[in-house]
């Protein structure tokens, strides 16, 4: 008989719910991991790693279209969606089994099932409607994750209304393309299609899009993809979608008048909402608030032994934040010493869109909302000599300092690679640098990094290139 | 090649003091022994003795320098037979991280007798700190060397100096700083003229500690009148004994009966930590003592176990000391209980703030005639006010009552303190 007895339980295999099983069998604990559909989650099947797949290949297209610029002919270019979407299956398919290489490298038991709550300490899992097992364990972690929010009228059919699922298998390059909702969701979907020639249209409900970043950066992109020729709609709404043939249109409502539009196709990224559905939480005393479990800072719920890490736990849904609480949480159980709970301000967040965008820490306008004063930097991209060989001179790398203490406080960049450049200021603000240790550090030249150098010499009026 | 003259560490746990003057010049010749610089630590400045002869060649860090990292060098000493062109391009073998051996072979602190504080710098003195949590410290007058780190590997971070209050979990819930004007607000410029005088150290520590005490610290007073005719008596015949080298003050005798009510209830010799109430065994009196431009309080170590005599000399020396500016650091730091006396001053009774982490504080009056009724007929005794403050969150008002009833009875009845 198969053992059911574990030292810990963790119910969904994405990144938070893996990382937690391997650390807590590096810990010694005797591991069951319970996912129901694709270890690596959305993340790594649905989410962030095929959709860069899909964008590289649009970024390479677009760095095609513009090869001119470059002195490179390019005769006959075109592209194969089919062939692209593959590349992305694939790649996902490769991590796929990579974690489940890894799993089974550190002994964790895996369940291929759902798991549910069945009394304090025990999980039953099912498949297919069938029970397959019930497991026991003093400690059982809740890492189920989320799933896109559908907006009522708005269902997803998988031919003309598109959620991400879809939309990351598509069949068409829709020739008008409606998007809904400009978080990094939608503006990654909207930047793809658009480059491989939708003409698309992006709906956001507030005054900007990409309203979790700083306002600037926001207003950059605006700029930019305006430019580029995508329509962008603020403080706009989408009444509804009337389905036709091969068609949609859509009731738009911008700036308090109504407009009827056709696309071909619609992609909906209107947030997401959390899988605290069929896990047995009824009649525990863990707390669901907006479909959201409520946790404490140890990511312990109100059910002893019970703890919820990941998107299902709440924002910023990112995929390192669930990792990070899975260590956490596994640390916490474990007794280790010197733990501290996540700092929200120095997660870092990713949007892959083009021009890319990366942050981390506060906003101008949260470090105001504190009453912190600061002292802002910026840098263009133009002042920057690798950018300009790169031929990428659109971009800004933004820096805000208590201007008491001078503790970097935020980092907002839009640009090339701007993704691969945050860790630098995040590890800076985990290890508490100054603006002084940053000003001392010698940034290699000729780089994209000069920029994040010069953005911290500027918020002190020290710039030497702009 | 020049000798180096390295920042000397005051304490075990000293990272870095002001160098406040120089006593020489470059050129000056010196002699071992002789006071070349004066060094300001939290609360006192000291004198610095050359330890080798020669001549001043440089002056590395100049006079009023405030921050200077310990094992710095400080100035470069020309040997006997090397001129001044010694020093070019010579390059100091550099800043905090010079060889540990050298820095008592260069300079020392004029009270060469007690060793440890001038003991080699050890690695185990090293601060690890943030450089946010160090400028935090610094802005706030801090020394991280009393700082817990609870970064990795015991690192201090941002929290350990920031979050004051116990339980804090983020930044943003941390204590608010104690609201204090600048020199520059505008509330003064209808107000007469007046002379700025700038903060020192010891200016800073007192405002911060006792704001911190003052809005942190849960306080309560107990108030007792007691009689000490009889304390009185006793002390005239203890002085006026043949061959007396003492000469013991009202305040000695309260040191001491206090020391001893503290022994007797020791639940009052405590303080208060987040995790738990420290107990400690044995009781260490700080004393306030008013110097120029602020106030010290040297300790007593371990009073209850001292005769009046010995201890009426220790609190002598101590408070000479204390107004020389001449206290080592471990001589004002880490007491478990403080008396404050304004009784010279007539004032008939007063609350203190207690001094944390110290759980207690008491304040000693004047004695004066006063009418008392005795037996149901009025009489005259010479009476104190004693008024105790202790933190409520170690201390409770029976267990200070019981502590402060103890000290009446031994106060009035003193030939108790012979036991």
């Amino acid at each position: 008989m198969a053992e059911t007895n574990f030292d810990l339980i963790v119910v969904g295999g994405g990144p938070g719910g893996y990382v937690a099983a391997i650390r807590a069998a590096q810990l010694k604990m005797k591991v069951a991991l319970v996912e129901a559909n694709h270890l690596g989650g959305i993340c790594l099947n649905w989410g962030c790693i095929p959709t860069k797949a899909l964008l590289r290949s649009s970024e390479i297209y677009h760095n095609m279209q513009h090869a001119k610029n470059y002195g490179l002919t390019v005769e006959g270019l075109g592209f194969d969606l089919d062939a692209i979407v593959k590349r992305s299956r694939k790649v996902s398919r490769q991590l796929n089994g990579g974690v489940g290489h890894l799993l089974k490298k550190n002994k964790v038991t895996v369940f291929d099932g759902y798991g549910k709550l069945n009394g304090a300490g025990k999980l039953h899992v099912e498949k297919d409607g069938k029970g397959i097992a019930d497991l026991t364990s003093k400690h059982i972690i809740l890492a189920t994750g989320a799933r896109a929010r559908e907006l009522p009228g708005m269902e997803p059919d998988g031919k003309l209304i598109w959620y991400y699922k879809d939309a990351l298998v598509p069949d068409v390059v829709p020739e008008r393309l409606l998007v809904i909702g400009s978080g990094a969701i939608g503006i990654e979907f909207a930047s793809f299609f658009h480059t491989l020639g939708s003409k698309t249209t992006v709906v956001e409900m507030v005054d900007r899009i990409v309203p979790a970043e700083d306002a600037e950066i926001s207003d950059f992109l605006l700029k930019s993809l305006t430019k580029d020729g995508m329509e962008i709609l603020t403080s706009a709404g989408v009444k509804g979608l009337k389905k036709g043939k091969d068609s949609v249109t859509a009731t738009l409502e911008i700036g308090g008048k109504t407009e009827e539009r056709e696309f071909d196709r619609v992609i909906v990224a209107a947030g997401i909402v959390g899988n605290v559905e069929n896990l047995g939480l009824e009649g525990t005393k863990v707390k669901v608030d907006r479909s959201h479990i409520v946790t404490n800072e140890w990511l312990e719920t109100g059910e002893p032994g019970v703890y919820a890490i990941g998107d299902v736990a709440g924002a910023p849904w990112l995929a390192h934040k669930a990792s990070h609480e899975g260590v956490l949480c596994v640390e916490k159980i474990a007794g280790a010493k010197g733990l501290h709970p996540i700092n929200n301000d120095r997660i870092p967040g990713c949007t892959y869109c083009r021009p890319q965008i990366a942050s981390v820490g506060l906003t101008e306008d949260q470090a105001k909302e504190r009453g912190l004063k600061v002292k802002v930097g910026r840098f263009p991209f133009q002042g920057n000599g690798k950018a300009i060989a790169l031929g990428e001179p659109e971009g800004l790398i933004k820096v805000l300092f208590d201007d008491k203490t001078g503790e970097l406080l935020g980092a907002h960049m839009i640009g090339a690679e701007v993704t691969e450049l945050i860790q630098g200021y995040g590890i800076a603000m985990e290890l508490e640098t100054t603006e002084s240790e940053l000003m001392h550090t010698v940034f290699a030249h000729p780089t994209l990094s000069e920029m994040m150098h010069e953005s911290v010499l500027d918020a002190f009026g020290r710039a030497v290139h702009f | 090649m020049p000798i180096e003259i390295l920042m000397p560490a005051l304490s075990p746990t000293m990272t870095e003091g002001n160098l406040a003057k120089w006593n020489v010049a470059e050129g000056d010749t010196i002699a071992a022994g002789d006071v070349i610089c004066e060094i300001e630590t939290d609360k006192a400045t000291m004198e610095v003795e050359a330890v080798d002869e020669g001549v001043i060649g440089k002056i590395v860090v100049s006079g009023g320098t405030e921050a200077v990292a310990v094992n710095a060098v400080i100035a470069l000493l020309l040997e006997e037979g090397e001129d001044a062109s010694a020093l070019d391009g010579y390059t100091p073998s550099a800043g905090g991280a010079a060889p540990a051996v050298e820095a008592p072979a260069a300079a020392t602190a004029t009270p060469a007798a007690p060793a440890p504080t001038a003991a080699p710098v050890t690695s185990g003195s090293r601060v690890f700190a943030s450089p946010l949590a160090r400028r935090i410290a610094a802005d706030k007058g801090v020394d991280l060397g009393a700082v817990t780190g609870s970064g990795p590997h015991g690192r201090i971070v941002k929290r350990d100096v920031e979050n004051v209050k116990p339980g804090a979990k983020t930044a943003a819930s941390a204590a608010a700083p104690a609201p204090a004007f600048t020199s520059d607000d505008p509330v003064f410029a209808n107000m007469p003229a007046c002379e700025a005088v700038p903060n020192s150290n010891m200016r800073k520590i007192i405002a911060k500690r006792l704001t911190e005490s003052a809005r942190d610290v849960p306080h309560f007073n107990l108030t007792v009148d007691v009689e000490i005719d009889k304390l009185l008596q006793m002390r005239k015949d203890l002085n006026a004994r043949e061959n007396a080298d003492y000469k013991i003050s009202v305040n000695d005798f309260i040191v001491k009966a206090t020391a001893y009510a503290l022994t007797q209830v020791p639940d009052c010799n405590v303080a208060y930590t987040d995790d738990a109430i420290l107990k400690f065994k044995q009781v260490d009196m700080a004393i306030a003592v008013a110097i120029e431009g602020g106030l010290i309080t040297p300790i007593v170590k371990d009073a209850a176990n001292k005769g009046l005599a010995t201890l009426s000399k220790e609190i002598k020396e101590l408070a000479g000391k204390a107004r020389d500016g001449k206290l080592m650091p471990e001589e004002f730091q880490g007491g478990t209980f403080t008396i404050s006396n304004l009784g010279m001053f007539g004032v008939k009774g007063f609350n203190s703030i207690i001094n944390p982490p110290q759980g207690g504080i008491l304040s000693v009056g004047a004695g004066e005639q006063r009418a008392v009724v005795k037996d149901g007929a009025l009489a005259i005794a010479t009476v104190v006010t004693l008024t105790l403050a202790v933190d409520h969150r170690c201390i409770d008002g029976a267990t200070g009552a019981a502590f402060i009833k103890e000290l009446k009875a031994v106060v009035e009845n003193p030939v108790a303190l012979m036991l």
